[in-house]
């Protein structure tokens, strides 16, 4: 008995080793990772009717999308013969992790994983030549730390949107104006237990925006930038939150849906998509969405290209559908913001969507603060103090215990 | 006797017989044959896997562009033991896989034991094939019956209204409950075979010489069943201790693999270094399991 | 036995109480199937079969469940061919190392499916890939396989254990080749176990999720299709009537076998009809 188990132990060893050895050895060779900043993919058309011709031989586009953002599919393939293949992701992590396994073509990608996806060099940066509806995006819009990289555009700007506060109105008084309701001490007691946050660690940005209102003394001024001051206020509060039971929902947006349906969450952060499904459902469930007054996080979303994608004119032809006035239309409404193709405004629905997300009004975005990757570096003068993304994640680890 | 000669002239061999002669007279090539298509695949394909993800545990990551960085580094480890919250998500995680197993195994016993000994073989068919049914019910679909059973707008609290009970179904019990009924089929199926085995008259002797029911069952029947109980816990223990997707849609208790999980994307050494906990659990459990004979029991 | 009747009652109603837990969900899965509200309220206020419709007609359903058969039948296939090697070789057989392979074969489904997910997914990334192999149907089968190789291989030993080697001798000295001997003197005894072997590593393989997460790549297999659609909330009532879909049609296969095997063979049972070897211990 003793002799059989050493042996095994002994094999086990070896076998491990010897197979370490093999693969490792064969894994070091394909690691180069050559982050040139070229437009020029491989295979892509060099004109606009190249790019039209090539598409039709690939025949399908592979992406990466946040659910409910990817329409008019069929329209697309009848217009460019492209088969529209989406994958759903439910955080930015996610979204990084699929496209890096090489079997995507382009990805709808926040702030937080734009930004990390251009350092790395796994998206392209792109030919605006070859994307005509590129000039009907609102100028604001372009240019942004989140999608470009040394004044070139990586991908085309697609929406953007608030994260809401949002409420069960026979359970949270409807004047509610304030993050206080998921905050405060009397209001978590009150909520105890019904409370639905965003499983991710950049809600840490949220608790980061509610101290900048309410604790000036901290100084905080951009919620993704926090030195160690700030950002252990903004985990002691999340911990206190937590204590308190919290509901949190992954990025698969049913089961947030489910608990406010069931009345197991009544007050929590959400995002538009989340809202209008339950105010469309049937019978529709009594809740309400705001945007507090101490203002809110949110995402302005970017189309990217994968650097080396497998079908890039498909790949092309997408990122300029979704930039159209039909389809910019059709995801404002569908999933909840802002379009960026103010072309579409009159192409939705609800004729008063764009005003009513403010699409064109750049006063309402100001106390709205975009995801994007927490770095090192706090972008002002007080230097390299900031908090990683690193770090935020492992402080999410232990905020959720 | 001069045939002798004769026999050593073998006539026409074909070549599937020769090949067949060659193995006999060389069993240790015959082996090899064997054993080189599924060893081939276990080393390559599974342990080759794993050594590259656990190495993975002791290298560093960029920590803007969270790539993996070939530097060798034990801060992984360390953060695992400094931080009190893996500790706790561990012990969390082993103490329901723990608990789940219990439940099932009391569970499964009865409706085991009824199969094996007591119906009749028609019925025994029909139960058979009952248990193994919801192997194909999509586990996905049950989680979500689940989540709506027992929210609070579910069955569970629509049954428990009338007695002004309000029972906080999304919660660690219920996932415990969850877990239960999702790997009880790996439970009935090896306690069955382990009871079904156990042959009539060692049960008749044990009556002979006296011993109660009772005393029979616990005394010459559960000893025997007991390495089958254990073959079913693998299963029960192991699919909870690594599973992510259930304790996401139930609770928002962390749990090892959710961990896992989550850092997997941004900081894969730190999920391959956390990997280790249920690899080392699991690699000793199974070392338990065969001393206890629970392999043959399979 | 020696079960009394207090006994007996009490078993029944042990397990009566046990099926009930186990079908009581699954009824009601197939009740949500006729849902008629997008939401899963209860009680259930409309009834309809209009998500029937929209099941069926859906393409990526098709797609999906196609892909999963046939990764399914590709596990399958491999995993019969590994666990029947491996069996023979470790029944058969006494040779240094040969306790490791029971271990090896069971570790892939010991260990946590998402260790076993995202060490395939680094290596096909890692080294597969520079080597030409991409994620697609290839490597569902490869990650199946390699978990499902244990279900079959259990069953073929444990019939093994019991049937003579004596037998194989026997036929070699009436002058059969390997093949031969396998084909009409050992299979026939291992039969039924692999087919009840084959049949849970399909069901494993069919059902599986997070493996598959991890190794399929943009490829949606059934449960990635489902795993998918929970985040569009709008699509959930057609999950129930896949699911329902798939528990009927499982039917099929469990009565087929049933009918070949014996549903004793389904449980992995061990006693066979036949020569019966005496148990030897094998341990040195």
């Amino acid at each position: 008995m003793t002799g059989g188990r050493h042996r095994l132990a002994l094999w086990t060893a070896l076998g491990l080793v010897v197979t370490a050895l093999a693969v490792v050895a064969a894994g070091c060779g394909g690691g180069d990772d050559g982050g040139s900043a070229s437009t020029e993919i491989e295979g892509l058309g060099s004109s606009l009717e190249e790019i039209q011709e090539l598409a039709r031989e690939e025949g399908e586009v592979n992406v990466v999308q946040w659910a409910g953002y990817a329409q008019l599919t069929d329209e697309f393939k009848a217009a460019t013969g492209c088969t529209v293949n989406t994958k759903d992701g439910g955080s930015s992590d996610d979204m990084i992790s699929l496209i890096q396994t090489g079997e995507y073509d382009g990805v709808s990608a926040s702030g937080n994983a734009s930004v990390r996806l251009m350092t790395t060099g796994d998206v392209a940066p792109i030919n605006t030549e070859f994307i005509p509806n590129y000039a009907d995006v609102q100028e604001g819009i372009k240019g942004k730390d989140y999608n470009s990289l040394d004044g070139e555009p990586y991908g085309v700007p697609h929406g953007r949107g608030p994260n809401y506060l949002m409420f069960r109105t026979d359970e949270v008084a409807e004047s509610t104006d304030s993050w206080s309701v998921i905050w405060e001490d009397d209001e978590l007691a009150k909520y105890k237990g019904k409370i639905s946050i965003y499983d991710d660690s950049i809600f840490i940005a949220d608790a980061a925006v509610y101290l900048k209102a309410t604790q000036p003394e901290l100084g905080i001024d951009n919620p993704y930038f926090l030195d160690d001051e700030q950002f252990n206020a903004a985990v002691e509060l999340l911990k206190k939150q937590a204590a308190a039971g919290v509901n949190y929902w992954p990025g698969d947006v049913a089961k947030q849906i489910s608990e406010y349906t069931n009345g197991d969450s009544v007050v929590g952060t959400t995002w538009p998509y989340q809202y209008l499904q339950l105010t469309n459902a049937d019978p529709a469930v009594p809740v309400s969405a705001i945007k507090p007054k101490e203002g809110t996080t949110g995402w302005s979303d970017t189309w990217m290209i994968y650097s080396e994608a497998a079908n890039p004119n498909c790949m092309y032809l997408w990122m300029n559908h979704m930039i159209a006035p039909e389809a910019q239309a059709a995801v404002a409404e569908g999933f909840g913001e802002a379009p960026v193709n103010l072309k579409a405004c009159e192409l939705t629905e609800n004729e008063n969507h764009c005003s009513e997300f403010h699409a064109d009004d750049e006063s309402w975005w100001e106390d709205i603060y975009y995801w994007t990757t927490p770095t090192a570096d706090c972008g002002d003068d007080r230097g390299e103090v900031c908090k990683t993304q690193e770090e935020w994640e492992a402080a999410w680890t232990e905020i959720r215990g | 006797m001069t045939s002798v000669t004769n026999a050593e002239a073998p006539p026409r061999v074909s070549p599937g017989r020769r090949l067949s002669t060659f193995f006999y007279r060389h069993p240790r090539l015959r082996l090899a044959a064997l054993l080189a298509l599924p060893v081939g695949w276990m080393v390559v394909v599974y342990l080759g896997s794993l050594v590259v993800l656990l190495l993975s545990a002791f290298w560093d990551t960029d920590p803007f562009t969270a790539e993996v960085v070939r530097e060798f580094t034990l801060d992984n480890f360390r953060d695992l033991f400094e931080r009190d919250v893996y500790r706790d998500v561990a012990w969390r995680t082993i103490r329901m896989a723990a608990l789940v197993t219990v439940a099932d195994a009391v569970l499964a016993f009865p409706i085991a034991f009824y199969m094996a000994r007591v119906a009749s073989s028609r019925t025994r068919n029909l139960l058979i094939v009952a248990v193994l049914m919801p192997l194909w019910a999509s586990y996905l679909v049950k989680v979500i019956a689940w989540r709506t059973v027992l929210s609070s707008g579910g069955v569970v609290n629509w049954g428990l209204e009338p007695f002004g009970v309000q029972f906080d179904g999304l919660s660690t019990v219920g996932l415990w409950l969850v877990f239960t009924y999702l790997w009880l089929p790996f439970m009935i199926l090896p306690i069955y075979a382990g009871l079904e085995r156990i042959p009539n008259s060692l049960l008749e002797a044990s009556a002979d010489l006296g011993a109660r029911a009772t005393t029979t069952f616990l005394r010459v029947i559960l000893p025997l069943a007991f390495p089958a109980v254990v073959a079913g816990s693998i299963f029960t223990f192991s699919l909870t201790l690594g599973d992510y997707i259930a304790p996401g849609l139930i609770t928002s208790e962390q749990f090892i693999g959710t961990v896992i999980y989550q850092r997997r994307g941004e900081n894969l050494p730190i999920a391959a270094a956390f990997a280790f906990v249920p690899i080392v659990v699991m690699i000793l459990y199974l070392l338990v399991a065969r001393r206890l004979r629970a392999f043959e029991s399979l | 036995m020696v079960e009394s009747r207090l006994t007996r009652v009490l078993l029944r109603l042990g397990a009566g109480v046990t099926l009930a837990f186990i079908y009581l969900p699954l009824l009601l899965i197939g009740l949500y199937a006729f849902n008629r509200n997008v939401t899963q309220e209860w009680p259930i206020r409309n009834y309809s079969t209009r998500w029937f419709r929209v099941a069926f007609e859906d393409e990526q359903v098709r797609d999906a469940l196609q892909l999963s058969l046939l990764a399914g039948v590709g596990a399958t296939v491999v995993s019969l061919v590994l666990g029947t090697l491996a069996a023979l070789a470790v029944s058969r057989y006494r040779f240094f190392g040969r306790e490791v392979i029971s271990f090896a074969v069971i570790l892939p489904i010991a260990l946590p499916g998402i260790i076993t997910g995202l060490a395939l997914q680094a290596t096909i990334l890692d080294v597969f890939g520079p080597l030409g192999l991409s994620f697609g149907l290839a490597t569902i089968i490869l990650g199946h396989a390699t978990f499902c190789v244990v279900v079959v291989y259990n069953n073929a030993i444990a019939r093994l254990r019991r049937t003579a080697g004596s037998l194989d001798e026997a036929s070699a000295d009436l002058g059969a080749d390997s093949l031969q001997t396998f084909r009409y003197v050992m299979f026939p005894q291992l039969r039924s176990a692999l087919l009840a072997g084959a049949l849970l590593a399909f069901a494993l393989s069919f059902d599986e999720v997070i493996v598959t997460i991890f190794t399929a790549g943009a490829q949606q297999t059934l449960p990635i299709w489902i795993f998918a659609t929970l985040s569009r909330p709008a699509e959930l009532p057609v999950v129930n009537v896949v699911a329902l879909f798939v528990i009927l049609l499982s039917i099929i296969p469990v009565y087929i076998a049933q009918r070949i095997a014996g549903a004793g063979a389904l449980a992995t049972e061990r006693t066979v009809r036949g020569p019966v070897a005496p148990t030897i211990e094998a341990e040195p």
